[in-house]
């Protein structure tokens, strides 16, 4: 068991175009720095000095990180981490009227 | 109930239990069903404050013309409200809306101008606001900015709840103008200890999102993000299948934005039972299932359903 990683797909050419890939770590951190050791190159474009890049949402089982705890929030054997670009308002809102 | 017209009904949607849902006799799940608002959703909440408030306001009186950026339910409520009230009514709409919006819009006699389908709301918002730089005598109640949204559901939909639920322990609703989250949610923060408000955003396809640049990101005026918990993103799929299993489990027919608000409220279950704490968890039924059969939501596998919703606006 391990958990998967939803990559986007501007994202898709470290991972040979793969849409999910497997990672395994205690922490969000730990799974990205598994998943640098694996596709060299990723870790940059998720992570900067002061934690997440800003353009990057991240959602572990849907739920945005930035709401849990960042980097160092807990992830667990069968969590589904989803790795989007933050194109619709950033961390901000949606903006889905009705 | 008797209410001397329409628009004096609004309000007092029942809280019902979905027990085949919820996990356990310890965490449970309600839905708030809005859809029982005399239009059909609840933005006949934020629509009728709105209006009054601008009536308060003396900017609008009789005769007066509306408009609105809305990808559908605000401009029916408002279409409902200016027809009773003797006000004409502009709605932009992003063309990739259904038509059964479209429909009832005309039938209320509101005009519809189409903002093109690839800026989604945004594009609505920025067509609206350079319309109403043209027509300075128009009054744009303008749902992402106005106060009266938010106050509608502090006023209204946050006492409902806490008066049919005084054990709440969650508040979840979709992510759109946010003013059902920041109302409901500033009530019961001031009412309910550690209450957690969470907000179910809808995680559209490329198709949709695909030709947006990051600039035209755009945070609704009313957002308040230390009002809210948690953010849940869903994807198109999860919310057509939280949708059909809504119906298929506790017989509620609803639109699909309310799969989205009930993927989130199950996520929560699903983190409380784990951690065995006890959880009254409410989500809003924003609509009816009704003005979304001709997007094939509702027929077929999931997958025909998913791809036939690709590249339309279901929030």
């Amino acid at each position: 068991m391990a958990v998967e990683v939803r990559i986007p797909t501007i994202l898709r050419n470290y991972t040979d175009g793969a849409k999910a890939v497997h990672a395994k770590g205690a922490t969000l951190e730990e799974l990205i720095g598994d998943l640098e050791a694996r596709h060299p190159g990723l870790r940059e474009r998720l992570v900067d000095d002061s934690g997440l890049r800003r353009f990057v949402n991240v959602y572990l089982n849907d739920e945005d990180v930035r709401f849990l705890g960042g980097l160092g929030t807990p992830v667990a054997d069968g969590d589904t981490v989803t790795v989007l670009p933050a194109v619709a308002g950033g961390s901000g809102a949606a903006a889905g009227a009705r | 109930m008797r209410f001397d017209s329409l628009i004096d009904s609004v309000g007092n949607t029942p809280l019902v239990g979905l027990p085949r849902l919820s996990p356990s006799e310890e965490v449970r799940i309600w839905a708030k069903l809005e859809d029982r608002n005399p239009t059909g959703s609840v933005k006949d909440r934020p629509a009728l404050w709105m209006i009054e408030q601008a009536e308060k306001d003396g900017l609008l009186a009789p005769g007066c013309t509306i408009l609105e950026p809305t990808s559908g339910n605000t401009g029916i409520s408002l279409a409902m409200s200016a027809r009773l009230k003797g006000y004409r009514l502009v709605c932009v709409m992003p063309e990739n809306t259904s038509e059964e919006r479209r429909q009832l819009l005309r039938m209320y006699g509101a005009e519809i101008i189409s903002s093109p389908a690839a800026g989604g709301s945004n594009e609505a918002v920025r067509v609206a606001k350079s319309l109403a730089a043209e027509h300075p005598d128009w009054v744009m109640l303008y749902q992402y900015g106005n106060p009266a949204n938010w106050r509608s559901h502090y006023e209204s939909t946050g006492p409902e709840i806490l008066a049919d639920l005084p054990t709440v322990t969650h508040f979840v609703a979709g992510l759109g103008t946010t003013g059902t989250l920041m109302g409901v949610g500033r009530y019961l923060r001031e009412h309910v200890p550690d209450v957690q408000i969470v907000a179910a955003e809808p995680r559209y396809g490329e198709l949709v999102y695909g030709l947006r640049n990051v600039d035209e990101g755009f945070i609704p005026e009313l957002y308040d993000p230390t009002v809210l918990t948690t953010r849940y993103s869903v994807t198109s799929a999860d919310a057509l299948r939280r949708t059909r299993e809504l119906l298929a489990t506790e017989g509620v027919f609803a639109g699909i934005s309310t799969g989205c608000a009930l993927h989130a409220a199950l996520g929560i279950a699903t983190k409380a039972a784990r951690a065995g704490e006890r959880a009254d968890i409410v989500f809003i039924v924003a609509d009816g299932g009704w003005k979304y059969l001709s997007t094939g939501a509702y027929e077929g596998t999931l997958d025909e359903a998913e791809s036939r919703l690709e590249g339309q606006l279901w929030a």
